[in-house]
């Protein structure tokens, strides 16, 4: 509870907007659900991440807090690349919220997929860190995708949200 | 000395050269060094960025951002403007692959297709260098008040400039002006794939 009391602080502090009173209810939320994961919250049918809060020096006229501000898809690490017994960790499978095909799954080929999650040690200022990677091809008929991150996902992540970014674009 | 020397050998004599020839010499033919035959071509557009079409931003400050386009430069980069009184967008490149092009298109042809191209011309948006050194006493100095930064004028004006016309257009159809005022953002069950941008 220190920290994230610290986190509203800190952020209170950056963002000078009215913001933190909804970040100390996230908090609250957080801490009756354990296995949340990621950064991003549901509130009332409002996701919010801390990732993108409103940069430093801009205030909230610009960006009014009733307007979600996601823009990326959900997408849930299934597993590795696996046969019976053996796992390829070099390759996760990732479903993406509301694809059900393969044909809806190509429009995600390519797209980068962002891992973000929250580390004891503050590396540069922030507890929130990333795992990019991308989509490499789907996998299966049912719109599961593969795909390939930087450093492989770590084990803990099997069930965990990632981000997956509508860019790069070809639209 | 490349004459080199007569010298006496006995009764006959010849020349020695000053600059013997080597005695030894590499078995290769000497390697020439390899023609680049990549050439920079202009960038390949994407159809759908015609000049004028609303695009949504993806990613950096403005993400989510409704903008107008006004020009593709070279190498994949697009001049994007806000316009910047309705969505606080000034006039900016951004990268095509981060961003999503709309169907909606605005009359942009009011604009003063001068100040587009001064301010599409290289260099316009890299930044100048400081005139003065940074002292010990500025370091210090920086601590008790924020600098506030200061927006060139000429910019100001530029901007302005091609906004104008833009804003005018917008004005004539209702609700458009409140469109691009509005962001973009995805929503629970929304369904990136099966929309139709």
């Amino acid at each position: 509870m220190i920290d994230s009391a610290y986190l509203i602080a800190d952020a209170r502090a950056k963002t000078n907007t009215r913001l933190p009173k909804l970040i100390v209810r996230l908090t609250l939320s957080k801490r009756r659900q354990p296995r949340q994961t990621g950064t991003t919250f549901d509130l009332a049918g409002h996701s919010f991440d801390f990732l993108s809060l409103p940069a430093p020096q801009r205030n909230a006229d610009t960006m009014p807090s009733e307007q979600g501000h996601r823009l990326y898809v959900k997408g849930r690490h299934l597993s590795f690349q696996r046969s019976k017994h053996a796992l390829t960790q070099n390759t996760s499978l990732v479903k993406i919220e509301g694809v059900d095909d393969t044909k809806a799954a190509k429009f995600y080929l390519g797209k980068k997929v962002a891992f973000v999650y929250r580390a004891k040690r503050e590396v540069r200022g922030s507890n929130i860190r990333v795992i990019w990677g991308k989509v490499t091809r789907p996998h299966g008929n049912s719109g599961v995708v593969r795909a390939k991150f930087r450093n492989n996902l770590p084990p803990k992540s099997l069930g965990a949200t990632v981000r997956v970014m509508l860019y790069p674009s070809n639209i | 000395m490349s004459d080199g020397q007569t010298k006496q050998f006995g009764k006959s004599q010849r020349v020695v050269p000053a600059d013997k020839a080597q005695k030894w010499y590499p078995v290769d033919d000497q390697s020439q060094p390899k023609k680049v035959r990549k050439t920079l071509r202009p960038a390949k557009v994407r159809e759908t960025l015609v000049p004028g079409t609303i695009l949504i931003l993806l990613a950096g400050r403005f993400r989510g951002k409704r903008v107008i386009l006004l020009k593709s430069l070279d190498q994949g980069v697009l001049l994007v403007t806000g316009p910047f009184k309705i969505n606080g967008v000034p006039l900016r490149r951004v990268n095509a692959r981060y961003v999503i092009a709309t169907s909606k298109r605005v009359d942009i042809s009011g604009v003063d297709a001068k100040a587009v191209e001064k301010i599409s011309a290289p260099g316009y948006f890299t930044k100048d260098k400081k005139a003065e050194k940074k002292t010990e006493e500025a370091f210090f100095k920086q601590g008790e008040k924020a600098e506030k930064k200061v927006v060139a004028s000429a910019r100001a004006s530029d901007q302005k400039a091609v906004d104008q016309a833009i804003l005018a257009s917008i004005k004539k159809e209702d609700f458009l002006g409140s469109y691009l005022a509005t962001t973009f953002s995805l929503r629970n069950g929304d369904k990136p794939h099966e929309m139709k941008w």
